[in-house]
């Protein structure tokens, strides 16, 4: 081992001595030496469109993420919410890379992200609402990591060997952010009489939303029995709210996506034919 | 925890992919001992540098001082005979 450096040692031992990697290599590519043919039993439209969905949903959910970046209480809890909305964003570039090779159009990733409109866009409600405090974000993030991860341990078994393979991959992920989002909500559920109130409030205000998420699959009893455990550790009530009408699933949404969409799309659409 | 507007410090040792032994990387703040893990795993391994990971708080270390330097360190200086410098090691034995 070399002791001159603590980061030199732990990368040692890496297979490839990349330099562009300061510290460490070895990633591994999630789609490798995965056939990206779409097996004869699978629709191919449905299967785009269940990529566009949940693309879209780790996109604009990254995107409130970020915007937490120079704006969390800790330093340590900006770069957690910034980890997390990193890998959404891996994971909205693989799915609209296998939309764009399964919906007939060809388009790649940037496409998608960068030149569609609000109305275009798939993802739930509850991923574009604003971030609001510390407490409606993470209480936001448990719901969505939640269902996503039950979704995509589902989807890991899905005839599509892509879609399957993105899922696998987002099942790692999504297991940590669910981690993350479950410790902050019982924290603060279980903390101050402060931090208790903007949970209840954070937990009316987005109860509306969740029935969304439920709409095509049927992983509902099982999320809600999930969150049933976080909220109780944390003495917060389960709310059982009239769902709102109109779904994110079919192009609806709240008047907060359109300025979200024009912040993310901004300098692609200024400079169009730019390379990054 | 006596100062309720800042988490205490934690020091943060990760054992590298194949390292023998965790090694010192930095520090962090976290309100406990499970936050420091979490924020650990966020800060310190974000790329691919770890398998494990030890957080502790930093008041709970022991820690020789300056002052300290000459007599604790200074008589092992000059003291050849204690390194095992006469034998010959072979090239397959690591780690010594």
């Amino acid at each position: 081992m070399s002791d001159d450096h603590v980061y030199l040692s732990l990368a040692e031992g890496h297979d490839d001595s990349d330099a562009r990697w300061a510290f460490g290599t070895g990633f591994e590519d999630p789609l490798h030496g995965v056939d990206t043919a779409v097996p004869e039993t699978v629709d191919a439209a449905r299967l785009a469109a269940t990529c566009l969905a949940l693309g879209d949903d780790a996109l604009v959910l990254a995107q409130r993420l970020a915007e937490w970046v120079t704006r969390a209480p800790e330093l340590e809890e900006e770069m957690a919410l910034a980890n997390i909305g990193l890998d959404l964003l891996g994971q909205a570039r693989l799915l609209y890379a296998r939309c764009g090779q399964t919906d007939g159009t060809g388009r790649t990733e940037d496409a998608y992200a960068y030149f569609r409109d609000t109305g275009d866009f798939r993802n739930v409600r509850l991923a574009e609402l604003p971030n609001g405090d510390f407490a409606h974000s993470v209480l936001r993030l448990l719901m969505f990591a939640s269902w996503r991860l039950a979704h995509f341990t589902e989807l890991a078994g899905t005839p599509d060997p892509v879609l399957a393979a993105i899922a696998a991959k987002g099942v790692k992920e999504l297991t940590y952010h669910r981690q993350y989002a479950a410790e902050w909500v019982v924290r603060l559920g279980d903390g101050t009489e402060e931090s208790h109130a903007r949970m209840l409030t954070a937990l009316e205000s987005q109860a509306p939303y969740w029935e969304e998420l439920f709409a095509a699959e049927d992983v509902r009893d099982a999320v809600l029995a999930d969150l049933r455990q976080v909220l109780d550790a944390a003495g917060l009530p389960v709310p059982d709210p009239a769902p709102l009408p109109g779904s994110g699933r079919d192009g609806e949404h709240t008047e907060h996506l359109a300025p979200l969409l024009a912040e993310l799309q901004s300098v692609a659409r200024a400079h169009p034919e730019a390379t990054w | 925890m006596s100062d309720p507007e800042n988490w205490p410090l934690y020091e943060v040792f990760i054992r590298g992919k194949r390292g023998l032994n965790h090694v010192h990387v930095g520090s962090l703040h976290a309100a406990d001992d499970q936050m420091a893990l979490t924020h650990a795993r966020d800060l310190y391994t974000r790329r691919n540098e770890g398998v494990s990971i030890w957080a502790v708080r930093s008041d709970h270390i022991a820690a020789t001082t300056r002052d300290e330097k000459d007599p604790f360190f200074a008589p092992s200086a000059d003291k050849v005979y204690r390194h095992p410098t006469f034998y010959d090691i072979p090239d397959d034995v690591p780690h010594i």
